[in-house]
């Protein structure tokens, strides 16, 4: 039987994590895992990292980053106060 | 409203009925919840922040004018979204600056540094050589703040497509189903595109570690 080895392994973490992988290769994948601290490892880290960029979008827009950065944290408060100026003047007429 | 992220907004029915009562505390939500989503959407088919900055307003205006018409054949984020995408390739293609989506070259490299497996004449090859080291677990303000500024950096250096679905999927929470429709792409390049941006943000995350490590 086929066995992954570890540069296999960490290119399937998103398709393992979508729960992508069709049965054999998720037996297999889960089967390298148990036996590999490195691969774990590293699974770990990827669920981390986005486990990081979901804080980063509850923190909520204005929280943080730097204002230089291209867009990242929502529209300017300018912008934000004309829309809803638009939609209230929008509903009333 | 306890939270910005996605979870905190009430059931579809729910927001459309708000919208169309004029309820101006949930169009605010809406537009603090998805606009920085939007902005980096937008921007990978234009060519400047003001750009995008404009193709988001206009966005937001035709869903003001648009959200009685509105039929509920999709989730209104999704609707939301689409509106914006249509808005951005008009102002692309006006700009000249036409984003290939479905292209598959981004396939073809591994992910991880090759360099860190070990190789033919190695004793294993394609196992670990230079296997994760374990990193620390993020507490405090201070580290909390760092590593914000640090992801926020990792987001802007991607590629715009991977910065694209990183950003739905993980930052504004989408599923990989509604990525798929907001974007016309295929799971499978969906799939191959939030498995690059994560592995590369993963990278940077590492490399701070790293750093960190010898320096503490
Ligand atoms: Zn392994």
């Amino acid at each position: 039987m086929k066995r992954f080895s570890c540069d296999e392994v960490v290119e399937l973490v998103t398709a393992y994590l979508e729960g992508e992988l069709d049965e054999t290769t998720r037996c297999l994948f889960a089967e390298h895992l148990s036996g590999c601290e490195g691969c774990a490892r590293y699974l770990g880290q990827i669920r981390a990292t986005a486990d990081a960029l979901g804080a980063l979008g509850a923190s909520g827009p204005g929280a943080g980053g730097e204002p230089s950065r291209p867009p990242s944290d929502g529209l300017p408060q300018s912008a934000r106060e004309r829309l809803l100026a638009a939609f209230r003047e929008h509903r009333r007429s | 409203m306890e939270s910005f992220a996605d979870g905190g907004l009430p059931p579809d029915d729910v927001v459309v009925a708000a919208l169309r009562a004029g309820d101006e505390a949930m169009f605010a939500t809406l537009l603090d919840t998805w606009s920085r989503g939007m902005l980096w959407l937008a921007r990978s088919h234009v060519s400047t922040n003001d750009s995008a900055q404009e193709v988001v307003q206009d966005t937001w205006l035709a869903v003001i004018r648009g959200i009685d018409a509105f039929e509920g054949r999709s989730s209104v984020k999704t609707w939301v979204y689409r509106i914006l995408v249509n808005t951005a390739r008009k102002r692309g293609v006006r700009e000249n600056r036409v984003v290939p989506w479905s292209s598959a070259f981004e396939h073809e490299s591994p992910t991880v540094e090759p360099a860190r497996f070990q190789d033919a004449d190695d004793l294993l090859p394609g196992f670990w050589k230079d296997a994760p080291a374990a990193w620390p677990t993020p507490e405090g303000e201070v580290l909390a703040t760092e590593m914000r500024g640090l992801i926020t950096k990792a987001l802007a250096e991607l590629p715009h497509r991977q910065r694209v679905v990183i950003t739905l999927r993980d930052v504004e929470g989408c599923t990989s189903e509604e990525v798929c429709e907001i974007l016309e792409i295929s799971p499978a390049n969906q799939r191959v595109l939030l498995h690059r941006a994560r592995a590369a943000v993963r990278g940077r995350l590492e490399e701070y570690f790293e750093t960190a490590g010898r320096s503490a």
